[in-house]
């Protein structure tokens, strides 16, 4: 832990030495999530409501998934680039020291003008919190925190399952963006807006929904049922065989040599 | 005699760059079958959110079902075309890299060249992805699949204004190009032109569905004259006399950025700094 520490600041630090170039990332982070939002805002202009969700809702909602998907790759980005760490047989090097390899891809690579995503994430947490009629006791605001780490663990896991198949392919892989990028797309409305299928695929194959949808219901006060604030550390247990494909992944690899 | 020789000599040599880049688009043939499913799913991700605020109020919905699949579906099987984040990496490293002293060496326009470039690989991309999610998309059933175009007129129509769509996005995004002469750090204006356009062009939600007013200013924009208007042409969303004004204005954009992109090349070449070596 003292080690990704020391990681971090040097991360920091090197990111801060460009300073403008920093800057114009950071707001143009903020811009493309934005669009975003604005297409939200129209919608609901013309619609008023969907599903019942009112809009301070929806915005609470889209909110926590922006928040763990930026959180997941402004930390994971080393597993997000992995496929240039094995081409230019950089984890031949990683293998070679004496620390875990995750630890080592994790900390290898730190992207913080994720920032960007983050500011407009608690732009709309703080008009969320307000605007919709929430009464935050205790059990709500641990709600609220564990479907972001909840969400920050699951992301990670997809970039984790990412990585691991760049050991057996390079080709191909941009179908997994259909469950990052395609999740913070349309993770912005609770996930039974998309119908009951959806929702099964997102509760049982990949566990967007464990800390997404049924907290979401419990925090609305549309669920009494006080175990769904508990469902973002089940869905963790998505790490044990994201773990093990890495493991297998690990044991798989030939280096490219050069 | 001699000149018209000359024409359509320099009008091969850009073809022959137009069929390079073409033939090497199509070598990606994995990548495209996984962005073929990426595409299907984005659409019927959307689809499926665009039903429920059906549910909510149908009367508030300013297209029919109908032709906002078919928008939806050919957005997606059309996306290469259209998206102004398509921007090739290799003309930005020509750029800050030094490699363009080389190409001002050729006999050719920069900027023509340059364009062909573009439409060439991004017509490659199309071609590879559009077919199948085409195909996919006309089996789906009733309101959320492809219906055939409103009629041989629109059809026809619909080919005119997505080729002219088509070069108003090269257009424009040759103008992104040529901004990096001039500062060298593309990345800022890259991320805002790709998503402020996005929203203004109508890839995040059509154009119909903006608020009264703001609808209105944004037609009117460059960007509107993007995919905008062959998808909504296609479904009888734009039609009759309409059409003819669209179009003009399309025509009227893809004059005005080309002769701004020709004007701004010129004046940069003549101050070009070449980076290193």
């Amino acid at each position: 832990m003292r080690l990704y520490l020391k990681f971090f600041v040097i991360h920091l630090k090197g990111a801060m030495q460009y300073k403008v170039s920093f800057l114009l990332v950071t707001m143009g982070q903020f811009l493309v999530s934005f669009n975003v939002f604005l297409g939200m805002y129209f919608l609901f202009s013309r619609f008023h409501e969907v599903k019942g969700y009112r809009f301070s809702e929806v915005m609470l909602c889209y909110a926590t998934i922006l928040m763990s998907y930026s959180l997941a790759e402004m930390f994971m980005r080393g597993f997000d680039m992995f496929a240039t760490t094995i081409g230019n047989s950089e984890f031949d090097r990683i293998l070679l020291r004496p620390r875990s390899s995750i630890l080592q891809v994790v900390s290898g690579r730190m992207e913080f003008t994720r920032l960007g995503r983050m500011i407009q994430a608690s732009i709309m947490f703080a008009y969320g919190v307000s605007a919709s009629e929430i009464s935050w006791n205790y059990e709500k605001k641990i709600t609220l925190l564990l479907m972001i780490l909840g969400g920050t663990v699951i992301f990670g896991c997809l970039f984790i399952i990412y990585a691991s198949i760049c050991f057996f392919t390079l080709e191909g892989l941009e179908f997994m963006n259909i469950l990052t990028d395609g999740a913070r797309e349309y993770g912005k409305y609770p996930l039974d807006v998309y119908g009951k299928g959806v929702l099964r695929f997102c509760t049982f194959i990949v566990p967007y929904a464990l800390f997404q949808y049924y907290p979401f219901l419990f925090l609305t006060g549309r669920s009494d049922q006080e175990l769904y604030m508990l469902l973002p550390i089940v869905g963790c247990l998505f790490l044990i065989p994201c773990y093990l494909l890495w493991r297998l992944g690990v044991r798989h690899y030939k280096s490219t040599g050069s | 005699m001699e000149q018209m020789e000359q024409g359509i000599l320099g009008y091969q040599k850009y073809l022959s760059f137009f069929r390079m880049r073409f033939l090497a688009g199509m070598q990606y043939r994995a990548a495209a079958l996984a962005g073929v499913v990426t595409q299907f799913v984005w659409g019927a991700m959307e689809l499926l959110m665009f039903r429920a605020f059906y549910q909510v109020n149908a009367e508030a919905f300013p297209m029919t079902r109908e032709a906002l699949s078919s928008y939806i579906w050919l957005q997606q099987a059309m996306l290469a075309l259209f998206m102004t984040w398509f921007l090739e990496n290799e003309i930005f490293q020509t750029i800050t890299e030094g490699g363009i002293a080389y190409e001002l060496c050729r006999p050719t326009d920069l900027y023509d060249m340059w364009f062909f470039r573009s439409m060439a690989s991004r017509t490659s991309k199309a071609v590879l992805r559009c077919l199948p999610i085409l195909v996919i998309a006309t089996f789906l059933p009733a309101p959320y699949g492809i219906v055939l175009p409103e009629g041989f007129k629109a059809g026809l129509w619909f080919l005119i204004t997505t080729l002219l769509g088509f070069l108003v996005v090269v257009a424009f995004c040759m103008l992104i190009y040529i901004a990096t002469f001039y500062t060298n750090s593309p990345t800022g204006i890259r991320l805002v032109a790709a998503s402020m356009v996005e929203f203004l062009a109508g890839a995040v939600i059509p154009l119909p569905f903006l608020p009264k007013g703001i609808r209105q200013v944004v037609e009117l924009l460059p960007f509107a004259s993007m995919e905008n208007v062959p998808l909504r042409v296609y479904s009888g969303d734009i039609a009759g006399g309409e059409i003819y004004i669209r179009a003009g204005l399309q025509l009227f954009w893809l004059l005005f950025l080309i002769c701004l992109g020709k004007l701004l090349t010129k004046h940069a070449i003549k101050r070009v700094a070449i980076q290193g070596g």
